[in-house]
């Protein structure tokens, strides 16, 4: 074995050698993660862990009222308040909205306004010491006005946002299927589960303006939602992240929220003031994934081929926008599955309950349709009698397919081969028949005869399940274009070699694979490519760190600037940029090469239509899930899980493969046991000893495929990572449930007390039906 | 207030504090050693991990009344630093399997997994997938899934040939 | 943590009864329930503790006068651990390793699941199933309650203000059988939705040649169904002096499925909690008999 004790680099470049890798697995060996070793040695600086002298603690008073008129806010005249700050929404020198798609947010409720969700923020306080922000919190009264409350997203008038995607006919298609089948699928909410909470900083600086630091995914959402809050410009803001203990889109826009707190309470305080949510705030208040009613009528011929999709999605949005009618783009497009199907309608909306908003989870939308549309395809397939792999094959897109939106699949197809790769490497068919052959063994083929109460002889039953799905590399539709991104590399006079990007590291890779990407073009040693921290004061706007586009989009740009750095260098010494750089650089000054993104030629979409090229290309993504179940208690045990994930082009294979193991296991946390129960608008989940992720014991033993179908229009062919894994493990694991024991769960999670409902009699799912033109009386 | 005495990774501490003050904050605030994190305060996720007299202990289940005495070792205690030397320390043999295999990705939960892990090798864990998996049941993390952590503790407990 | 209530750490138990005989005080002994009610701000906080943890005279696992004795401040590791536990009450043992993970099993104590009293504590059916009685102690002297007695009504103990919990005894019976399930949140950190233990002996077979012998003394425990740890006695009524034969388990989990009235929270439905007591009751009758 190699000798594992390495040595840490001086700090700041904090980097481990790359000779313990084991050969093989990369094309070359990869560096180890940057900041790794601070990571491991306690060092690396969270935002809970910076130190400002003289700070405050801040705190928010929330509503606990679903829907209601804020009425009053007073303070008890008998507590002194000479040690507190206290912001209200008149304190707020800019605009009270919370910057997003529509303005719709206020950073504060005002006294005579609207309470649109339970936790909303009303009043801001800060304190010198915690005790005494306990006193003052119990020495304010809120006073509201109760107003109905709308909970059921099917009912709510108050659309966000609708699409309708429709290609082909698809009434005339359903008229000439020789089946129709009906279902109705449903998923909650789920909870990022960041182990590091939400947490900013804000220190007011001499010029009016602020610093904030924070954890976050953002810089520049940050910035812009603190420039209109507070009236500032855009040196006044000025937005740091701190390391950033994980993300998965749950610190996407919140934290623009509580930097603006934080800000607010530092501006009045005239001292720092520190934001740290406890993970209880951060349950409650925070965004979590949208639930999601989907309802599918699926036309299909005799051998499985779809002819016909009519889809309709709901999606609730919660009390206000944040990002809903972009995750319902995503969730829209991709509703109909990675499958080639001539006639589909898919009509989307997304609707507002007076709940704490949704937003941004890994897969944005997708996993919530791609569930609906792979459980559904797997009912289909167990009613014509053929095997879920062979309705995959028969249907799986191939280059020259056209998707929903008139998308043209011309290049980087490989549904069919993560398909082929998960189901030989999991023996899915193997031990689907052999499941099968124990399933009719047993009495009852997986119900209970005679009494509920009654056992089985048989306690664990195991299962195999199939899902596939595609995913949209970057964002959706023009999204990129109006970004304009820009990513910076900078050669220093010192001759040093500088990423400037505000795309962020929360434990994905960021810090490792950019280097990585710029030292390989430039043919200069990783170690000597720096990576600037995300200072909006320091760092260009090159997009925010979202829709797994960081390696993809950014990545390409840092790669065409290290060209462009590279040819002026090389033009100018007539040497190896490597051997010439440093030279260059004493000898010229600084270079700094910015780059902004281009459209990729040859692709575009017409956001007024919805027609056109969804995403410049799309991930592939299969997945092979083997369960037990116990038959007595419906508890499942998800024990194997095979992903194939064709991401472009692998950078870094282990940070890839971490990616892929992470996004399986919160799909499989998706599909069993994460689940929201509301009572009035309110999260009764709101601890970690009640909102339940899973632990060592609860995870499976998880296999990664990495399969490489380049996008060629980026120089490196990379598509992105983090979200795939999240679209294909819960219509897998539900899947391997139904083969276990026969029984069909529509919700998720797929609970145990799902299940035993299931296997009890009482259905957990409305039986796949027929739809109403009658030729599926032969199911 | 009172006062108590115990040490931390090896360094002998005195501290007048309030008994029922959690070790987490006696860590973080009275002693700035910021490598422990909290992740929840309840005692569910793990973050805070650390040896107390060679156990692993929730450090935000502890009041420092209970550490009265006792030998108490954190993520910071793990690599070493030579005496007298300005290099940077030394990466322990589970620090670097972690860094190895991609244990770490966020890092948050990496401190208390590290402790985790140190415990159970200590107490002659070997490279067993089921006792790896019981031994940080108690410890979440949301980024790699655990497989590479498992790998990463399973790597470390492996006989070192060269010892 | 906000603020700290004050907390004395005496070291022997004559100063912590006379700290108690003072005012009520409330204890802390691995501190893995206080703890967190003290973060989360559950409740109204004391504004004084008195620390358990050192008194070594609650510690330690022995066998004398024919029951096995546990401190209060045994941990869940140490039970784990514990050879004297293993042999005369193995499903301890397992309860033990079902609760939270390595962290909580360090500092958790029996005696505190007991005195915490919550309806979901693990241990507590194997100690109603058990026969256990809890030593109790104050500076007025000791008295002995049986575990059927100690838990009235939902987190509250026949605990005076002043008494603390010394060692928790169960009999040593020869011939005894206990099985232990718990049904719970995810494998590990988990909290019960269904905890249940059954115990009995086997009784003389009315026929010689039978090969399923009658069950006598029956106990069946359970917890996380009603608002405190409960002894199911129709059901064990039913079980007692019969064979576990299929009819028995059905009828034994049909009395089990009527007596319970579970309510639906945060973690389960109490129609899943009353199927489910029914079917691992059933299903442990059926491993017993062997069919």
């Amino acid at each position: 074995m190699p000798d594992l004790t390495s040595r840490t680099e001086l700090p700041g470049a904090l980097v481990a050698q790359p000779d313990a890798i084991t050969p093989g697995r990369a094309r070359s060996a990869p560096p180890l993660r940057r900041e790794g070793p601070a990571k491991l040695t306690g060092t690396a600086m969270y935002a809970d862990d910076l130190v400002f002298p003289g700070a405050w603690f801040g705190a928010t008073i929330r509503s606990t009222d679903a829907h209601a008129r804020l009425v009053s806010i007073e303070l008890d005249p008998a507590f002194d308040w000479s040690g507190v700050v206290v912001v209200t929404a008149a304190d707020i020198p800019g605009d009270n909205i919370v910057s997003s798609i529509k303005s719709d947010q206020p950073i504060l409720v005002p006294v005579g306004g609207r309470i649109q969700h339970h936790a909303e923020a009303l009043v801001l306080i800060a304190a010198l010491d915690r005790a005494t922000l306990r006193a003052a919190r119990r020495a304010l009264r809120v006073t509201t006005e109760a107003l109905p409350a709308v909970f059921d997203p099917l009912s709510s008038e108050h659309v966000f946002a609708a699409y309708e995607l429709a290609t082909g006919d698809p009434d005339r298609a359903f008229a000439a299927a020789d089946f129709i089948l009906e279902g109705e699928y449903r998923v909650g909410h789920q909870e990022q589960l960041y182990i590091e909470n939400n947490a900013m900083i804000a220190i007011p600086s001499d010029d009016g303006g602020v610093t904030v630091h924070g954890s976050l995914q953002c810089p520049y959402y940050v910035h812009t939602a603190l420039k209109r809050g507070l009236a500032m410009d855009d040196r006044q803001a000025r937005v740091v992240q701190a390391e950033t203990g994980g993300g998965f889109g749950g610190k996407e826009e919140y934290p623009s929220m509580i930097a603006l707190h934080a800000a607010l309470l530092a501006g009045k305080a005239r001292r720092p003031v520190r934001m740290i949510y406890d993970r209880h705030e951060d349950l409650a208040a925070t965004t979590k994934r949208h639930p999601a009613i989907v309802r599918h009528r699926t036309g299909v011929t005799h051998d499985g081929r779809l002819v016909a999709q009519d889809i309709e999605v709901v999606m609730d949005g919660g009390a206000y926008c944040t990002l809903t009618p972009v995750v319902l783009s995503r969730g829209a497009i991709h509703a109909g599955g990675p499958y080639r199907c001539p006639n589909v309608r898919i009509r989307a909306r997304a609707t507002r309950t007076n709940t704490p908003p949704n937003g941004a989870f890994r897969g944005f939308g997708a996993p919530q349709t791609e569930f609906a549309a792979e459980t559904h395809l797997n009912r289909i397939a167990e009613a014509l009698q053929l095997s879920p792999l062979e309705i995959r094959r028969r249907n799986v897109y191939q280059v020259g397919d056209t998707t929903p939106t008139g998308q043209v699949l011309s290049a980087s197809v490989a549904g069919e081969e993560v398909l082929e790769r998960a189901a030989e490497a999991g023996e899915f068919e193997r031990l689907r028949v052999r499941h099968h052959r124990q399933r009719a063994s047993r009495l009852g083929s997986g119900t209970i005869p005679g009494s509920p109460l009654r056992t089985e002889r048989t306690r664990l039953a195991s299962g195999v399940g199939l899902a596939l799905a595609w995913h949209g590399a970057g964002f959706t539709g023009s999204g990129e274009v109006k970004l304009a991104s820009v990513a910076s590399l900078e050669l220093t006079d010192d001759g040093a070699i500088s990423i400037l990007v505000g795309s962020t590291e929360m434990g994905q890779g960021t810090k490792t694979i950019l280097p990585q990407l710029v030292a390989d073009a430039l043919e200069v040693p990783y170690e000597v490519v720096e990576f600037a921290s995300q200072d909006t004061a320091h760092v260009p706007d090159s997009g925010p760190t979202v829709a797994s586009r960081t390696a993809m989009v950014v990545g390409g740009l840092l790669i065409q600037a290290a060209q462009r750095l590279r040819s002026q260098v090389e033009g100018s010494t007539g040497g190896s940029f490597a051997d010439t750089y440093r030279a260059y650089a004493r000898a010229n000054g600084p270079l700094r090469i910015d780059q902004r993104f281009e459209p990729y030629p040859g692709v575009g979409f017409d956001d007024e239509t919805y027609r056109g090229d969804a995403y410049p290309a799309f991930g592939w993504a299969a997945c092979v899930a083997s369960v037990e179940v116990d038959l007595d208690t419906g508890e499942v045990y998800v024990r194997d899980v095979v992903a194939a994930d064709d991401i472009g082009r692998v950078i870094h294979p282990v940070l890839a493969e971490g990616q892929v193991e992470g996004g399986t296991l919160q799909a499989v946390g998706y599909a069993t046991i994460e689940e929201i129960k509301l009572r009035d608008g309110r999260y009764l989940n709101d601890r970690l000893a009640t909102y339940i992720i899973p632990t060592a014991l609860d995870a499976p033993r998880i296999t990664t495929i990495l399969v490489e179908a380049p996008f060629d229009a980026v120089p490196h062919g990379a598509k992105g990572v983090g979200e795939l894994p999240m679209d294909v493990g819960a219509p897998a694991v539900v899947a391997a449930i139904a083969d276990a024991t026969g029984v069909w769960i529509g919700d998720l999670p797929a609970s145990p007390e799902r299940i035993l409902a299931a296997l009890a009699g009482v259905p957990a799912i409305a039986p796949l039906r027929p739809g109403a033109s009658e030729p599926a009386a032969g199911l | 207030m009172a006062i108590y005495r115990f040490t931390v990774n090896e360094s002998p501490i005195v501290v007048d504090l309030p008994g029922m003050r959690r070790l987490l904050d006696v860590l973080r605030e009275d002693l700035a050693l910021t490598g422990t994190k909290e992740g929840c305060g309840e005692g569910e996720c793990g973050a805070c991990t650390v040896l107390l007299d060679g156990t692993p202990v929730d450090a935000c289940l502890v009041p420092i009344c209970q550490v009265e005495g006792c030998i108490v070792e954190t993520v910071e205690g793990l690599a070493s630093t030579e005496p007298g030397s300005d290099l940077p320390p030394t990466l322990d043999r589970l620090q670097a399997a972690f860094l190895k295999t991609g244990g770490a990705q966020c890092g948050i939960c990496t401190p208390g997994m590290l402790m985790a892990g140190r415990a159970y090798i200590d107490a002659g864990g070997g490279p067993d997938d089921d006792a790896i998996r019981e031994a940080i049941a108690g410890n979440l993390c949301r980024c790699t899934g655990y497989t590479k952590i498992i790998e990463a503790i399973a790597l470390a407990s492996g006989q070192d040939p060269a010892a | 943590m906000g603020i700290e209530p004050s907390v004395t750490s005496p070291r022997l138990l004559h100063d912590a009864y006379a700290i108690l005989a003072e005012r009520p005080v409330r204890p802390i002994a691995g501190g893995t329930d206080l703890m967190v009610a003290l973060t989360a701000e559950l409740g109204e906080p004391p504004d004084q503790i008195v620390d358990l943890w050192g008194l070594d005279e609650l510690r330690g696992i022995t066998v004398d006068s024919g029951a096995l004795s546990l401190g209060a401040l045994t941990t869940y590791t140490e039970i784990r651990r514990s050879a004297v536990c293993r042999e005369h009450l193995p499903v301890l043992v397992e309860a033990a390793a079902t609760i939270g993970a390595a962290q909580i099993q360090n500092r958790g104590t029996l005696g505190g699941n007991v005195a915490n009293a919550s309806p979901a504590g693990d241990t507590l059916p194997v100690l109603l199933a058990a026969d256990a009685t809890f030593v109790l102690g104050s500076i007025r002297g000791e008295r002995t309650v049986a575990s059927s007695e100690f838990w009235p009504a939902y987190r509250r103990t026949a605990l005076a203000p002043d008494e603390l919990l010394l060692r928790i005894r169960i009999p040593l019976l020869a011939g005894r059988e206990m099985r232990f399930r718990k049904v719970g949140t995810r494998r590990a950190q988990s909290i019960s939705k269904v905890v249940m233990a059954l115990g009995w002996r086997d009784g003389e077979p009315a026929e010689p040649r039978s090969v399923a012998a009658p069950w006598t003394e029956v106990r069946l425990a359970l917890g996380s169904v009603a608002a405190t740890p409960i002894r199911a006695r129709a059901t064990e009524a039913a079980l007692e002096g019969r064979p576990p034969t299929p009819e028995t388990a059905d009828q034994a989990a049909e009395a089990l499925a009527a007596e319970l009235h579970p309510i639906d929270d945060v973690r389960s439905t109490a129609e899943y909690r009353r199927i489910v007591a029914a079917r691992v009751l059933h299903r442990l009758i059926r491993e017993a008999g062997g069919w």
